[in-house]
């Protein structure tokens, strides 16, 4: 009970709200880097991935992706960006922690656009192709639409562990909210460790619960009932 | 890609690694020893929440939603909350590794039972099994393949988890990675990454194997079909 004291004390000192090492920085430094990574990802992988998913090329590739990205570890992923933003003369901090984190969110961005089009019931593009619409019109009008689901389902996933791993930033000098974990071990200072892993945890989990409420509004309405009754489907 | 652009520099020096053979040696066990105890649990665990769920389908809602929670924390954050309470040891390790099998295992375990057809079902009644005698000699047998799909996933994640592991300083490969960069040292990042990625493909092999033993049938209607 007395740790529980010295947290809410921590919470309730000033002076680790403000400044350029305090909480409201630090969790503006995490956002900032998750969201840009995200919208980094999704630029590099949306477009390639709904684009083979039309053609219906690559599945094969697809697959492969899934099952190395699950495979390599994000902290792996953190360590190797590190030399290769040094050797482009990217230095620490900021530029290792964005490419590990592109890197991450790459692999599930893709791979759902690419199922996501895939999926699409064939009798459904036969049906608008044979009411004279062209390729990109199918695309537009009709395989699109019945992927957002799974897109912003990528999103989501994508963002939830973009956030998680912009933690261990603070290992390559970055900011965010990683630093109270990592500093907090280095002085061995467990109410900062333990302050900085309940700020994590609360970002995370509100990244994931805001994505649910843009799912319900973002989802086709003729989709809405299909999706909600299949729920997340099991991995198999 | 990543080890295309650091070729011109020796990407890994073989002379750190054979004088560390040991070394890499004992983290591999650790890693392992952290995945196989963590797997084994949650898999324990999880059997329980899924029948219970089964049995109780008001239940679980609640329990995917909790194992949901626990999925989305960070591991480090975790480990954060943890070690004021239980320190940097093996039991808060385990307590964060476990709680990340929970959602996949239980979501793959009661996919697979609800998967086996209603007529079956019947069939077995109608041959006066009990309900408990059906669970565990026919639904669980029929549903083996929805769950070792979800063992798959669940042990390629831990592996790689368990790198994280390292920071609260329990060995494992994730220390040389750990180690690495703390030194700008490229070769004990890349024998981290690249031996916590063959553990994870090895181990992914060995529960392929033990489900072909384990579901024999399949494997013989494969070759029919054939």
């Amino acid at each position: 009970m007395e740790f529980l004291g010295d947290v809410l004390e921590w919470f309730a000192t000033a002076d680790n709200w403000t400044g350029t090492q305090g909480v409201l920085h630090r969790t503006w430094e995490h956002i900032q880097l998750s969201a840009i990574s995200v919208a980094v990802a999704a630029g590099l992988a949306l477009v390639p991935g709904v684009i083979l998913g039309h053609l219906g090329r690559g599945g094969v590739f697809a697959v492969a992706v899934v099952n190395i990205g699950r495979a390599v570890p994000s902290f792996g992923i953190l360590a190797l960006a590190l030399p290769v933003s040094i050797k482009l003369g990217l230095g620490l901090g900021f530029w290792p922690t964005l490419i590990a984190l592109v890197a991450l969110a790459l692999p599930p961005m893709f791979t759902n656009a690419y199922t996501g089009v895939r999926q699409v019931d064939p009798a459904m593009t036969e049906a608008a192709t044979g009411m004279g619409m062209k390729g990109g019109q199918v695309l537009w009008n009709i395989e699109l639409p019945s992927a957002s689901p799974l897109i912003i389902t990528a999103l989501r996933v994508s963002s939830v562990q973009v956030v998680a791993t912009a933690t261990l930033g603070a290992l390559v000098a970055w900011g965010g909210l990683g630093r109270f974990i990592i500093d907090g071990f280095a002085r061995g200072d467990n109410v900062m460790v333990f302050a900085g892993g309940l700020l994590v945890a609360l970002l995370a989990v509100l990244t994931e619960l805001s994505f649910s409420l843009a799912e319900r509004f973002a989802i086709p309405k003729g989709l809405r009932v299909a999706s909600s009754r299949a729920g997340m489907p099991a991995s198999t | 890609m990543i080890l295309a652009q650091s070729a011109s520099d020796p990407l890994i020096r073989w002379d750190w690694v054979w004088d560390h053979t040991d070394d890499i040696a004992t983290a591999t066990w650790e890693h392992l020893r952290l995945t196989a105890v963590a797997v084994a649990l949650g898999f324990v665990i999880s059997m329980v929440l899924a029948m219970i769920g089964l049995r109780w389908p008001k239940t679980y809602p609640p329990i995917t939603w909790a194992a949901g929670v626990m999925y989305t924390i960070p591991s480090l954050a975790l480990f954060a909350m943890l070690v004021p309470v239980t320190g940097l040891t093996f039991l808060t390790a385990e307590i964060g590794l476990v709680s990340y099998t929970l959602l996949i295992l239980i979501r793959n375990i009661t996919a697979g039972i609800n998967s086996v057809p209603p007529d079956i079902r019947e069939a077995a009644l109608g041959m006066g099994y009990t309900k408990r005698r059906m669970f565990w000699e026919i639904e669980i047998p029929l549903a083996t393949p929805a769950i070792i799909a979800g063992l798959r996933i669940a042990t390629v994640t831990t592996v790689g988890l368990v790198t994280v592991t390292a920071l609260i300083t329990l060995g494992g490969l994730g220390s040389f990675i750990d180690s690495g960069l703390r030194r700008f040292f490229n070769t004990e990042i890349i024998v981290g990454v690249v031996l916590s990625v063959a553990l994870a493909v090895v181990l992914d092999l060995a529960i392929v194997l033990v489900e072909r033993w384990l579901t024999p049938w399949s494997r013989h209607r494969a070759t029919v079909g054939n």
